[in-house]
């Protein structure tokens, strides 16, 4: 009887709280800040980008982009629980609040950014990419017009099953898409011979290429699809933590561009501590004008992000470079003063 | 207990019961609201911007989303309809043979229902896919041109044509559901008392007729509503043909659902479509049931 009643007493508590936290409105950058803990869903299966290692801990750009956010964030960029996550299921876990953000190689578009469509928000691209097809050599196969009335591996729900269908459409040709729901299942469909072709962004080719018995048997055609700028993303209701993610794939972009290094950067920081007269590295490094603040951060963040992570060239190096296990040429992922398209707003 | 203290009970139940789906429907209104997608399924009569591989019906990628779930559904009912054929049939054959006098088919099929019975059904669908189906090279068999044709990219045969998807999947859930069918048929057979086959061994029937004759009647009501159970399962586990790169009805959602962000409406339309198709099964084979009890005077 007495259990009964502390039972419904429970039960109303519970209705309470669970009234009081879905409509609470405030940031989930002080939830991820009280839970001392980033929750970032990351791929996990693609060398280069995310990527399980043996020892158990995840590895590549997407993951470093999550460690970034986690020193800025958190201050400590080890605090994080990484979810793997299919591209299927990757929306739906940022709206239902399982993950804080996404790290996860995902195309920015006008739907995905959109209230009116997944209702997410993206935070700058940290890798462009492009949409491409890989083909066995030897198999007389040299541009996409080969490609008529053969079937294509290709992963379900994403814009790589649209970009494939764009594309053949435009130049009216038959094709049968055979769709897998995961990367893994497109390479075994494609090496078991299901499949003429395999499609999918050009890096995740590369990336799944270095994993093949003999990797220089394949090859992708000059062909690009698409444009995939790949890019972190949030939910599109929270600004605050959307302007803090923004700002800190900035930092990496702009730190690159003032050769600030994870090995210079207390460096530059006792630079800056004695010269009042470098204004906008002084701001940059937190020690004026109280940047960090505005965007819910500590003013010092992007010293946080560097002596962790590095700039993004360093990190791109790293997991991408050409001494890696992925080597892609950086070509458009450069900065814009050698070529490429990377840059940075004013920190201002 | 006082009947004071049970009234106490039920409405204490009540209470969280309903307490728990006003919980879940609160969250899901807020969450609608909050991440202001509304609910509405305008976006079924757009363009569906993507291609399928097998469709029953004439179908292009400038079509609607509804007529790809359409398509969708006439892949799952294409692949459930027959899954269900021959697990039938292979169900009751090994059914027989467990049953039977036969103590090597007996063995035999003592081990099929145990190895089927204890793995997992995607494993299983993996391995017929990946390693059988794929597996096989072209011109591994010899071809008789032009009317049966056997690869990895499927079966042709005179002009039909079965993809190594749909293939793997139908002998996937085939096997997988006639394991427990075998099982059901067992149970069914062996609830008829043993006076039954002593009774027309010792009016010189055969052991054929006899079982046709005289224990099969007897064992079909309680053989139907065990099989009912499994042809809902093998309804519900064709889902499971996102796995081999199938096109079903969930298949094509998980595409939608990327595409549009719709999930729920997308998770309502599927609940509805299984929940039709299993009331027809079920209903269905109520028809067979009442059938079967009148022609024996049941009721």
């Amino acid at each position: 009887m007495r259990g009964l009643v502390s039972g419904i007493v429970g039960l109303a508590a519970l209705l309470a709280g669970c009234a009081t936290t879905s409509q609470d409105n405030s940031s989930r950058l002080n939830l991820i800040k009280n839970r001392n803990e980033l929750i970032c869903g990351v791929s996990g299966k693609i060398p280069g980008f995310s990527f399980l290692k043996s020892d158990g801990s995840y590895q590549g750009l997407d993951v470093d982009i999550c460690k970034a956010f986690a020193a800025a964030i958190i201050g400590d960029s080890e605090k994080i629980q990484y979810r793997p996550l299919t591209a299927a299921e990757r929306f739906t876990a940022i709206k239902t609040g399982e993950i804080d953000l996404l790290s996860r190689n995902t195309t920015f578009t006008l739907s995905r950014d959109s209230l009116g469509g997944n209702g997410l928000t993206f935070a700058p691209v940290v890798f462009h990419d492009g949409q491409g097809l890989m083909v066995k050599k030897g198999s007389s196969i040299n541009s996409l017009e080969d490609l008529a009335n053969k079937s294509i591996c290709v992963g379900s729900g994403t814009t790589t099953e649209q970009n494939i269908n764009d594309a053949f459409e435009s130049a009216s040709l038959p094709y049968t898409p055979i769709k897998y729901q995961d990367l893994n299942q497109v390479v075994a469909g494609y090496l078991q011979g299901r499949c003429s072709a395999m499609t999918s962004d050009r890096s995740q080719l590369a990336a799944a290429r270095s994993g093949f018995k003999n990797p220089k048997e394949h090859i992708i055609l000059d062909d690009v699809l698409s444009k995939e700028p790949l890019a972190p993303a949030s939910d599109g209701q929270d600004q605050r933590l959307a302007d803090a993610m923004r700002w800190v794939v900035f930092s990496l972009i702009s730190a690159e561009e003032q050769g600030i290094t994870k090995a210079n950067i207390d460096e530059k920081v006792q630079i800056a501590k004695n010269n009042p007269q470098l204004k906008p590295l002084r701001r940059f490094l937190g020690i004026d004008g109280g940047l960090g603040e505005k965007i819910g951060l500590s003013n010092d963040f992007v010293v946080k992000v560097i002596s962790s992570t590095g700039n993004y060239g360093e990190i791109y190096e790293r997991h991408l470079g050409q001494n890696s296990e992925v080597p892609i040429p950086r070509g458009q992922n450069e900065l814009y003063k050698k070529g490429g398209v990377h840059i940075s707003p004013p920190f201002n | 207990m006082q009947i004071k203290q049970k009234i106490f009970l039920q409405f204490g139940i009540c209470f969280i019961f309903f307490g728990l789906i006003g919980i879940l429907i609160n969250n899901l209104t807020i969450n609608l609201i909050r991440t202001g997608l509304g609910f509405n399924f305008n976006w079924l009569f757009k363009p569906a911007s993507f291609a399928l591989a097998e469709h029953p019906l004439p179908y292009t990628s400038s079509d609607s989303y509804a007529w790809a779930l359409f398509i969708g559904w006439l892949n799952s009912l294409k692949v459930i309809a027959s899954s269900l054929v021959f697990a039938t049939f292979l169900g009751t054959l090994i059914g027989f043979a467990r049953t039977g006098k036969n103590s090597l088919l007996g063995l035999i099929s003592a081990g099929y229902i145990t190895i089927i019975r204890q793995t997992p059904l995607l494993l299983q669908l993996m391995f017929w896919y990946f390693v059988g189906f794929l597996g096989l090279k072209d011109n591994m068999f010899i071809q008789i041109k032009n009317i049966f044709n056997i690869s990895n990219q499927g079966i042709e045969f005179s002009g039909l044509t079965f993809s190594s998807e749909f293939l793997a999947l139908l002998l996937g859930l085939s096997i997988f559901t006639s394991a427990y069918i075998a099982e059901v048929i067992r149970g069914g057979i062996l609830s008829v008392s043993r006076g039954q086959w002593e009774a027309f061994r010792s009016l010189g029937l055969s052991e054929r007729k006899g079982l046709i004759r005289i224990i099969i009647p007897q064992a079909l009501p309680a053989i139907i509503p065990g099989l009912t159970s499994q042809y809902l399962n093998l309804a519900k586990n064709s889902t499971l043909a996102i796995a081999v790169g199938y096109s079903d009805i969930y298949a094509i959602s998980d595409t939608i659902i990327n595409q549009t962000g719709r999930a729920i409406e997308c998770f309502i339309l599927l609940l509805v479509s299984f929940l039709l198709l299993n009331l027809l099964i079920t209903y269905t084979m109520e028809i067979i049931n009442r059938i079967i009890l009148r022609s024996q005077n049941y009721s």
